[in-house]
């Protein structure tokens, strides 16, 4: 091979790894981190109720049937529009308990008069904390949990139409 | 007065929700479990402001995450276990600190490599 071209491979390596690089610039990062907690039980934990509501602990999820855990939070824009989708959930027979993360109980309150109040058991997570037993990265996030107490599937973010089937599929493959 | 009236419902138009600002970090009364504490939360990932440590991060959920750092160095955790108790739940993405493994070998072992082409190199010149 010809002398030239070797000593200009480190030259022309450079300018692929720029070309590479300058063609990802204006791509935005939204790396969605995935919970490793599906697979594994819910970590032992005891919240109080709130907004009339009874309260949520681990022994309330390992019930012999498979249940839906939301989270959300008062504040949260996504969770309201995701309100009817979890009444449909309940219409269609599925459990669902809430977890209320950074929020106070008369917001939790209000929140549930004004959007629908579809639990049965809400937790009060003042602290935020049960975000991470769950391996959550925000709000809203839902969660299947089988009869065990064991995750099961988690589905990020809002709940639209089109997931309802969806999150009815995993609690039927939970059962 | 017309003036007035806009500036008046626009103070009515604020955020209809807004996320409440996180309680303020509470310290570890020992120093030395503090800055072993501070030291895990500079190399744990923030999970809704991606590139920013949990350290330097102001988010809700940052705090919390800093919070169970510290109970959990306060209770007697080595650094290391509180790393593993958080990759447990988020997957190595969570860690800004590469794990050693078989498959990310070549990650670890790159500047070695790299060393020994370099001085093969010089090794060559030099005796030519």
């Amino acid at each position: 091979m010809n002398r030239r071209l070797i000593l200009l491979l480190p030259l022309l390596l450079f300018a692929g790894l720029l070309i590479f690089m300058a063609g990802n610039l204006g791509k935005p990062q939204e790396a969605v981190v995935r919970s490793h907690m599906v697979g594994k039980p819910v970590a032992d934990f005891a919240l109080e109720g709130v907004a009339g509501a009874p309260g949520l602990a681990a022994s309330d999820l390992a019930s012999g049937k498979p249940v839906l855990v939301n989270i959300f939070a008062s504040w949260c824009l996504p969770c309201a529009v995701e309100a009817p989708q979890l009444q449909a959930l309940k219409d269609k027979g599925a459990t669902l308990h809430g977890i209320a993360v950074r929020d106070t109980p008369e917001k939790v309150a209000a929140f549930l008069a004004r959007h629908g109040n579809p639990f049965q058991r809400i937790g009060n997570d003042d602290g935020g904390r049960m975000l991470i037993a769950f391996g959550a990265s925000g709000v809203p996030e839902t969660y299947v949990v089988d009869g065990e107490g064991i995750i099961r599937h988690q589905h990020l973010g809002e709940i639209r139409p089109e997931h309802v089937p969806e999150l009815l599929a995993e609690l039927e493959k939970a059962r | 007065m017309r003036a007035a009236a806009i500036a008046f419902l626009l103070l009515l138009g604020g955020p209809a929700a807004a996320e409440p600002p996180p309680p303020p970090d509470v310290p570890l009364a020992d120093p030395g479990l503090e800055a072993k504490a501070r030291g895990v939360m500079a190399e744990l990932r923030c999970l809704t402001c991606q590139n920013q440590s949990i350290a330097d991060s102001n988010a809700g959920q940052a705090q919390a995450m800093r919070a169970e750092v510290r109970e959990r160095i306060a209770a007697g955790e080595q650094p290391g276990d509180v790393r593993d108790f958080f990759v447990e739940r988020y997957g190595d993405w969570v860690s800004f600190v590469p794990p050693a493994r078989q498959d990310t070998a070549l990650l670890w072992l790159a500047p070695l490599l790299f060393l020994g082409v370099g001085v093969a190199l010089v090794w060559r010149r030099i005796r030519r």
